[in-house]
């Protein structure tokens, strides 16, 4: 008997104080981890989306969690200490099957936009392989008042009557809305670790140097860098085609902005993003977010450049100069 | 110190035998059942990944069936079998009977009504918080809970009752892993210490302890039984698995955070996860040449036997993944794996490499034992076959794939770009899927025949030389 207490007995006092050590302790301290400057918590819609969130298991394809990392860059800044103080459960996440979401709320601020990529993803990512959610929705024949009806491309709408929200759906993308990054205030660095952020950012910025050099103005602008970064940035919304979709946003082909040798306005919209303002005298009910602070002078003036170049368009090319004086405009 | 397991002599006929037979059939039985469902699911959802609009509404999405396929195979299928596998081996070593059938019967509805609860309620969409193997709402973590504490006592009890002074080493693993799971159960499942940036750190530890402290410590406890079983010669050191034994009970509780890499947990927490994901090759190491050095110059044995095939297979990959493993944990190579298939691939090659062929080496050596019925060699070649070829289709194109997909992201490639570039991946993953399920429905055919086939008695002719010898 008394081996037998020794091993079992010994053993599991063994592991119960590695657990508490490694499980409990951890998770104490860690528990009492104040909210960083402008983390807030949630409303009751948007905590009501993130149970949406959860019971649908979205946390499974897509994280929330930006490593101090190079590729991660893409995704905002590196995740802080102080940004999960509201996040239980945590949504971090194993796998990126899908792009990471921590600040998509920012990345991605068109409801409508959420809203036609829920119902189906390949109406605005044909590439997409994310399942549709389209039981989030109701097909009715009219929408009520009030209610603006989902802006569905044609292959993607219905045969009869309009898309419009749940409630679920409505909390959902209240939820994904709210994902935004608070800016960062000095020396609050993730990981307590400043030299691995410094080594990723260093890398990084390699890497922009060399296509920096590229998109010099005597060898013309670089149109694979020009291509890459317009389906990273804009053709979720503009699309591959340059069309963008009828009602939800709009034709960056034969766009008066794009083909205006003059391009202050194209940079500045780039820059700065467009709300409030009439395309092609059509209003558009989303905002097109501003890329100031994710793209660098000769990443935009590639993108523009791109643009301008493509689908018939014959607007001038810019430098990355043009956009440099432009962002001081700004300042 | 008793080292020849082999050569103490079962009780053979009596009601204590008919007893055991039918707990350690039903808990198979049982485990078989999971085991097509929890992968059935997951065929479905590699065929989502290629053809996303396929099983359409709420009860299919992608969302809910993952959950279950991984909650399903741990909790279903592999706990199940592996308790079942315990009973006989504590049951067979200690030379004793079961202390109470009833508990094992218990134990046995508890495993199955959390598995069944959960099931149900992730596809209702209860999940408690996408949190990675702790899914299931809590009350019902808590009759898993229950289902371990019986297990522990019927365990523990029947190994008192033992008929020599000593505790054979696969008691060690089978009652140290069931106790230390209760502790990990509890631990996930309590609120007090879990908000935010907190419950990160719960997770790294709870996530790896699952797997590692559960599913391994059982499979390896079976292993020591089976393999000097089946070879009819003492496993090559037993001071080594001792050693084993302890290192990676030290060791494994604190590698947890190694799964939140860059993440803002504090630095040294992820600093001493990857020093002891390192120091974990010194069990892995320990237990695996320690079973390769109990089958050298058993070649002819092995590759006769698809019990011993099923077990080498699980040795090497407790070796080749679990090495993989440490190897993950370094933060060069995380920075391109991390959060990429690869880690799919690895989770594979390690809960089914390891763990399940493990488990179906063990079903197909000791349930003849235990029936006296056996299956035919041809059905276990046939599962056998198809198994491993769908493992290797299935961890080579993951691995390949989430490589590439860690590449794309580093060189900065629009993120859709990975996704495109995983299709071809994603489909021979499915391709290996496929394989490994219609194994998996051979296995059920030779379990329905060792259970209640009319296999007769397992004859001299055909036995296996372990089964014989012993038997």
């Amino acid at each position: 008997m008394n081996k037998l207490v020794l091993i079992a007995g010994g053993s599991t006092l063994v592991y119960a104080i590695l657990a508490w050590m490694m499980g409990v302790l951890p998770g104490i301290e860690l528990s009492k981890t104040p909210a960083g400057p402008g983390v807030e918590p949630l409303t009751a819609l948007q905590s009501e989306g993130r149970d949406v969130y959860v019971a649908n298991g979205c946390g499974y394809c897509h994280t929330q969690q930006v490593r101090p990392l190079g590729a991660d860059k893409v995704f905002g800044r590196p995740s802080a200490v102080g940004d999960f103080t509201y996040q239980t459960p945590e949504l971090l996440g194993s796998e990126r099957t899908g792009p990471d979401l921590t600040d998509i709320g920012a990345r991605q601020p068109s409801a409508v936009w959420q809203y036609i990529h829920l119902y189906n993803p390949r109406a605005v990512v044909p590439e997409s392989i994310m399942p549709s959610f389209n039981w989030l929705f109701e097909v009715i024949g009219q929408a009520p008042v009030g209610a603006t009806p989902v802006p569905l491309p044609e292959a993607y709408a219905p045969a009869n009557g309009v898309v419009v929200p749940t409630h679920k759906a409505e909390a959902l993308i209240a939820y994904l809305a709210s994902l935004k990054q608070p800016p960062l205030l000095g020396a609050e660095v993730a990981g307590g670790e400043p030299a691995m952020a410094d080594m990723a950012d260093s890398v990084t910025t390699a890497s922009a140097t060399t296509s920096d050099r590229m998109t010099s103005p005597d060898r013309g602008y670089d149109a694979a860098k020009g291509a890459t970064l317009f389906t990273a940035n804009c053709a979720a919304c503009h699309q591959a085609n340059g069309e963008g979709l009828p009602g939800a946003f709009p034709s960056l082909k034969g766009n008066v902005a794009v083909n205006d040798d003059d391009a202050t306005m194209h940079i500045q919209v780039v820059l700065h993003g467009l709300h409030d303002t009439k395309v092609g005298g059509v209003a558009y009910a989303s905002a097109m977010p501003p890329f100031s602070a994710t793209l660098s002078d000769a990443e935009a003036a590639a993108i523009i450049d791109y643009e301008r170049a493509s689908w018939g368009n014959h607007g001038k090319p810019v430098v990355a100069a043009q956009v440099a004086a432009e962002r001081a405009k700004a300042k | 110190m008793q080292t020849d397991v082999a050569v103490r002599q079962p009780h053979l006929g009596g009601d204590d035998d008919r007893s055991l037979t039918s707990v350690f059939s039903a808990y198979v039985v049982s485990a078989t059942l999971w085991l097509l469902f929890a992968t059935g699911v997951g065929l479905v959802i590699a065929y989502k990944f290629s053809a996303p609009e396929f099983g359409p509404g709420a009860w299919l999405t992608m969302g809910r069936l993952r959950p279950i396929h991984t909650n399903a195979t741990f909790y279903g299928f592999a706990s199940i079998a592996l308790v079942g596998l315990g009973y006989y081996v504590a049951v067979r070593s200690c030379g004793t009977k079961l202390y109470r059938a009833s508990l094992a019967w218990a134990g046995l509805v508890l495993f199955n009504l959390a598995a069944i609860a959960g099931t149900v309620a992730l596809d209702l969409g209860c999940n408690d918080g996408d949190l990675e193997y702790r899914e299931w709402p809590w009350w019902i973590r808590l009759i898993f809970v229950a289902a371990l504490a019986v297990t522990a006592w019927n365990l523990i009890a029947t190994v008192a009752r033992r008929s020599g002074e000593d505790i054979y080493l696969s008691n060690w693993y089978i009652i140290g892993g069931t106790l230390w799971t209760c502790i990990i159960a509890v631990v996930g499942v309590a609120p007090w210490y879990q908000y935010g940036l907190g419950q990160v750190s719960v997770s790294g530890y709870y996530m790896h302890n699952a797997v590692g402290m559960w599913f391994t410590p059982l499979a390896l406890g079976m292993i020591y039984y089976t393999l000097p079983k089946l070879l009819n010669r003492p496993i090559y050191s037993y001071a080594l698995g001792v050693f084993a034994f302890w290192t990676n009970l030290v060791f494994y509780p604190i590698i947890g955070a190694h799964h939140f890499l860059f993440s803002p947990l504090p630095w040294w927490l992820q600093t001493i996860a990857i020093v002891f994901s390192v120091a974990m090759l010194v069990p892995v190491w320990g237990g695996s040449s320690n079973f390769l050095l109990t089958m050298r110059g058993g070649t002819r044995d092995v590759v006769r036997s698809y019990p011993l095939m099923f077990i080498f297979v699980g040795v090497i990959c407790y070796l080749i993944g679990s090495t993989e493993g440490t190897l993950e944990a370094l933060r060069s190579l995380q920075e391109v794996w991390h959060l990429t298939s690869f880690t799919v691939a690895h989770s594979h090659l390690t809960m089914y490499g390891i763990i399940v062929f493990t488990i179906w080496g063990g079903v197909y050596a000791l349930l003849p034992l235990a029936s006296g019925k056996r299956a035919s060699q041809r059905g276990m070649a046939l599962h056998f076959w198809m198994a491993l070829v769908g493992l290797f289709i299935y961890v080579t194109s993951l691995s390949i794939g989430g490589t590439i997909q860690g590449l794309d992201w580093m060189h900065g490639l629009p993120f859709i770009q990975s996704v495109v570039d995983m299709q071809t991946y994603y489909l021979w993953r499915g391709v290996g899927g496929a394989l490994m399920f219609l194994s998996h429905m051979v296995f059920a055919w030779n379990v329905w025949r060792m259970c209640y086939g009319r296999g007769g008695p397992v004859s001299q002719a055909e036995s296996l030389r372990a089964g014989d010898t012993v038997a």
